[in-house]
């Protein structure tokens, strides 16, 4: 056997057929509980049971389109077997488009509402030259969603992506977000998960001309039963590009299940090259698990900078016990605590309306009430002066 | 007026025997000075008081007002008028500082303050110890210089307004500058009548906060007491006639160093 130095390519086909069915003792699977996905993994007839809408301002456009519009694949390569069914068998794909040298004035935001039922989804957002855009997909309802999403993005332009999954408990979520980043464009990637049953996320990211920047970011929040996988790749093939991964898990019940994968790639011709990936898990009950495995393979010494930090650990009682030293109860010094832990993640999210609604959430299902202090805000500018 | 009465209190950590049998009154307006050296157990009386996890109450009570403090949780206690101010203060990241005290004053008093007011107090309180008001944007004591760690429990101790409050080791770690800042910061709140328990090793903070009383502390027990002339006589001949050769007054360690 020779060793050339270099990992094996990452495997990717159209054709589903390539990949063997898996079984859960595939590298790539053998975190996921196979036994309740077993239906996604061989074609399926799409039952239509989601209903998306789609809103957005001026400099935007979306519509449906068919297989053969020409960007549909023009960034994707399917590397599983879910993703390669997907792809070969969707029919209707959401074309979002963003007008080229367009600042948009507010977020695109397509909302996905399922009801029980098979479905298979297709989205391609193209954000033309020197375009500046939020696009928000917001998930929510109980149903099964294979789906494949490519962000293009033209030179110079800003994507910044937020993708909510607030599905219910019975919904199975598997898709493959996919970007390829123009000369000196800037991507940024926000999956914030906090409902389903299964999901299983795959963003992804190549660069396709220097000076490109991806920022992806994750937020998790494991709860009884829920096994939430996010795994990464980004592969730096061109000088000169960026990335920065942070991706944050907080499990509160012993069947919570998280799963990080963090490979990142950086080709001999990828000079200048500058990454680094976090992922920080916090397990707030006994029996919880969190997986994490980040992968740095670095095939150029002339790179700017290149690292990954990963940790599990339970709550600190020393920050508790600070906490409730200066008179704060026990339940509301937790709710801090997990909302401070989120809070680096959080605060990527630029849609306000948005951040508070997640936030609540989060507080929701950490016993807390929701927030007195906005109303208490308003109620002192409003008050008698 | 309150009082804070310490009986005979026996303190373990795992198995050892740290504290052994502890006995002191402190009241409303005074301020008590607690000097002892390295392991003598000042700080496990601070933080047994305060009721930190790691240390277990064999035997005695500590009682604020009459109320049985080792009964209450962690929260009650400072929630019923104690205050620690902690020699090494924990990072939160992610909760910024005017978050935790307002959220901390909300807790204290019982109702959220008054936004415009709680604003104009805080900023009162930061600038008596010189504190930028940026700070306030920071996350809790992550990235803090120890000076800065150092001036946010005593500007807690200011919004939260304890009957009793213990600093230990509140001079540690702190230049010259910093020391007075802090000192001064300590001073105005002791004009409010707060009985204070000042915890040390060194007598350099006695000459910014005036003790009426000093006790030192010795393998886990106060073995004798005085006023503020008992401080000179540490600061001349160190701990010696305990049988630990530290001596108590700064410039000694740096000569002998």
């Amino acid at each position: 056997m020779t060793k050339t130095g270099s990992p094996a390519e990452r495997f990717s086909s159209r054709n589903p057929d390539d990949f063997a069915v898996p079984t859960g003792r595939e590298e790539d699977w053998r975190f996921t509980p196979m036994r309740k996905l077993r239906t996604i993994l061989r074609p399926y007839q799409s039952e239509g049971t989601e209903k998306v809408s789609v809103s957005g301002p001026q400099g935007a456009r979306w519509s449906i389109v068919g297989r053969d519009h020409p960007r549909f694949g023009s960034v994707l390569r399917p590397a599983d077997r879910v993703s390669a069914l997907a792809f070969a068998n969707v029919s209707d794909i959401l074309f979002i488009e963003i007008d080229a040298e367009t600042q948009l004035s507010e977020p695109v935001t397509v909302t996905v509402t399922g009801e029980p039922g098979l479905n298979y989804g297709h989205v391609v957002v193209e954000a033309k030259p020197y375009s500046k855009a939020t696009v928000v997909f917001d998930h929510t309802g109980n149903t099964t969603d294979t789906a494949n999403v490519e962000f293009l993005l033209g030179d110079g332009a800003q994507l910044s992506i937020v993708t909510v999954q607030d599905w219910g408990s019975e919904a199975i979520h598997v898709s493959t977000h996919t970007a390829l980043i123009g000369r000196d464009a800037q991507f940024d990637h926000v999956s914030v998960t906090l409902g389903g049953a299964i999901v299983r996320l795959s963003p992804t990211v190549r660069f396709a001309g220097p000076g490109g920047s991806a920022q992806l970011f994750g937020l998790s929040f494991a709860g009884a039963g829920q096994h939430f996988e996010s795994r990464l790749y980004v592969d730096h093939a061109v000088p000169n590009c960026s990335s920065n991964v942070v991706y944050k898990s907080a499990l509160d019940a012993d069947s919570a299940r998280t799963v990080w994968i963090g490979d990142v790639r950086i080709r001999p011709e990828a000079t200048g090259t500058s990454t680094y990936e976090l992922n920080r898990n916090l397990l707030l009950t006994e029996g919880a698990r969190a997986d994490s495995v980040p992968n740095l393979e670095i095939e150029t010494g002339e790179i700017t900078g290149a690292g990954h930090a990963s940790a599990t650990g339970r709550f600190d009682d020393l920050q508790l016990f600070y906490l409730q030293s200066r008179g704060i109860p026990e339940d509301e010094a937790r709710r801090l605590v997990v909302r401070g832990f989120f809070a680096d993640v959080l605060t990527h999210i630029n849609v306000a309306a948005l951040h508070d609604r997640l936030m609540a959430t989060i507080d929701a299902r950490l016993g807390g009430k929701p927030s007195d202090d906005a109303a208490d805000l308003v109620a002192d500018e409003t008050g008698t002066a | 007026m309150s009082k804070l009465e310490i009986r005979g209190l026996h303190v373990n950590v795992e198995q050892t025997e740290i504290l052994k049998g502890v006995d002191l009154t402190v009241s409303s307006g005074e301020t008590h000075a607690i000097m002892g050296p390295n392991g003598s157990g000042k700080s496990t009386l601070a933080y047994s008081i305060a009721g930190h996890p790691k240390y277990t109450i064999t035997a005695g009570q500590v009682l604020l007002d009459g109320e049985n403090v080792l009964e209450m949780a962690v929260d009650q206690r400072a929630r019923a008028g104690l205050f620690l101010a902690m020699q090494y203060p924990v990072e939160v990241p992610g909760v910024s500082v005017s978050n935790f005290l307002r959220t901390a004053a909300t807790a204290v008093r019982g109702e959220a303050p008054k936004l415009r007011t709680w604003v104009k107090e805080v900023n009162a309180a930061m600038s008596v110890l010189e504190m930028d008001k940026s700070f306030a944007e920071r996350n809790v004591n992550e990235g803090f210089s120890g000076g800065e760690k150092k001036r946010h429990e005593i500007l807690q101790m200011a919004l939260l307004q304890p009957k009793i409050a213990i600093l230990d080791e509140t001079d540690s770690g702190l230049d010259v500058d910093a020391l007075r800042v802090v000192s001064e910061g300590v001073n105005r709140v002791r004009e409010t009548g707060v009985g204070t328990l000042l915890i040390t090793h060194y007598t350099r903070i006695l000459r910014y906060i005036k003790p009426d009383f000093v006790h030192v502390f010795f393998d886990g027990r106060i073995v004798e007491s005085g006023g503020a002339e008992l401080a000179n006589e540490l600061e001349a001949n160190g701990y010696a006639r305990y049988g630990v050769n530290e001596p108590a007054d700064t410039e000694a360690v740096a000569a002998g160093a």
